[in-house]
């Protein structure tokens, strides 16, 4: 009909944080919060320190760690009280000791999940699918009370999509657009944290110029960026 | 009884890599596994994969300057092989689960007669971690596991159901534990090398599964 539609102005620069505490700003009580980083890196330092100082109550944490000794990683969450459920890999670090004094006291509730599996329900949430069927966890204690099915003669589950209210992850660089750039094994999680979240907020160490990163250099698009913050900028 | 001394984790090891084809794709367990990375100067071509979506680590030479962000699946310090590539998770695991990876080698607390894999969780315990274990386990196109032929009570680790916490079932091909190695057929254990003064008549009463033999016999 030619009618043109209503032209809603969306801003091509992502929202620049200039605090963690500006960035991390806007979580409720019972949101499910994504949080990156895998064996103590490419995690959010100062967005993890921001959160946990927010005013907010029983978040369900997705992690792959539960804590590693390092100051500012997940630990924060647990020692500050935030987390009643936790959706996690590999917890078992001797140094997650916030995370282990809660779980002793019945503080939190555990989810465990295959590594892999974690990642594709993030990936699946991001994508919008429903699901997907794996072979991971047939046969036991993880797979039990999943319907299952048998596909091309080999038994399959179903796991579900995890969709996340926050995610708050770590890049290397990023430019104003939110394009973002990781750094060798610190990438990991973090692009599909980023994807499967409603909200993405990112620390990157060094904010570029559009343009800066090449097209085929960019890990993530924008487009699953919201908010960025540039690590030692605001404290 | 006394036992011999058995293979050093080091000679276990070795016997490992010998199951181990130049250019291809591994990804090596958390604990014993990792000593296979370390005695290999050049890698032989292989490709280590880890979790963490690194494809082509190898050991890090000494006074060698370590990177934060290149480090293996229990958290040391590596280093990328020439042709190393890095993806995001999702793409580690379909390397993983996709049938792509040669092999996993990977620790146990037990293996079963018929290749069941539990290792990821003790009995009843509060706190357990299962990390990529069963990904891996499912979908590796070979399984070799490195352990102790012991439990920390003398009890045998290769048992004929196993009542540890399952990780995957008929996966594993290989055991070497520091007196024996055993490949898992449909019939089930079969010795296939053996530590110098351990024999079959001694492995028999320290394993619980049975097993056949395909040693050479020595004549004395």
């Amino acid at each position: 009909m030619g009618v043109n539609t209503v032209d809603v102005e969306t801003p091509s620069h992502r929202k620049l944080a200039r605090t963690p505490q500006e960035a991390v700003a806007g979580m409720n009580d019972g949101d499910l919060l994504l949080v990156g980083g895998w064996g103590g890196i490419g995690v959010p330092h100062e967005l993890i320190l921001a959160t946990s100082k927010l005013p907010v109550r029983n978040l369900t944490l997705v992690s792959n760690n539960c804590g590693t000794g390092i100051a500012g990683d997940v630990g924060e969450l647990f020692k500050a009280g935030l987390i009643s459920k936790v959706i996690t890999t590999f917890p078992v670090h001797t140094e997650a000791v916030d995370y282990l004094d809660r779980v002793k006291k019945g503080e939190v509730e555990v989810e465990l999940t295959p590594q892999g599996t974690l990642a594709e329900r993030l990936r699946c949430a991001g994508a919008g699918l429903g699901g997907f069927f794996t072979p991971t966890g047939v046969g036991t204690e993880l797979g039990e009370n999943k319907e299952s099915r048998v596909i091309n003669g080999r038994e399959f589950i179903l796991e579900q999509p995890l969709h996340g209210d926050f995610a708050i992850i770590k890049a290397d660089l990023a430019d104003e657009m939110g394009n973002l750039r990781f750094r060798f094994a610190a990438r990991s999680f973090n692009p599909l944290m980023a994807m499967a979240a409603r909200k993405t907020i990112v620390e990157v160490r060094e904010l570029v110029p559009v343009g800066a990163i090449k097209p085929d250099d960019i890990h993530l698009p924008g487009i699953f960026v919201d908010t960025i913050y540039v690590s030692g900028s605001g404290s | 009884m006394n036992l011999p001394n058995g293979w050093s984790k080091y000679e276990q090891a070795e016997k490992v890599i010998n199951y181990l084809r130049p250019h291809s794709y591994v990804n090596l367990g958390v604990g014993m596994p990792g000593i296979v990375a370390e005695l290999l100067d050049d890698t032989k071509g292989i490709n280590f994969h880890c979790e963490n979506g690194i494809v082509g680590y190898r050991g890090l030479n000494d006074q060698e300057e370590v990177d934060p962000d290149i480090i293996d699946a229990a958290t040391n310090p590596v280093g990328l092989i020439a042709g190393a590539a890095i993806v995001a998770h999702d793409l580690s695991f379909a390397i993983a689960r996709g049938g792509r990876l040669d092999t996993a080698v990977l620790g146990a607390f037990q293996v079963s007669e018929s290749g069941d894999l539990a290792n990821w969780k003790s009995p009843n315990a509060l706190i357990a971690g299962v990390g990529g274990a069963m990904d891996l386990a499912v979908g590796a196109k070979e399984v070799i596991i490195m352990m102790k032929h012991l439990d920390k009570n003398g009890e045998s680790k290769i048992v004929k159901d196993c009542t540890y916490p399952i990780t995957a079932r008929k996966v594993v091909d290989y055991i070497v534990t520091e007196f024996a190695v055993f490949a898992i057929n449909p019939n089930g254990l079969v010795v296939v090398d053996i530590a110098d003064g351990m024999t079959e008549e001694i492995l028999a009463t320290i394993t619980e599964a049975p097993f056949t033999s395909n040693l050479l016999k020595m004549e004395v």
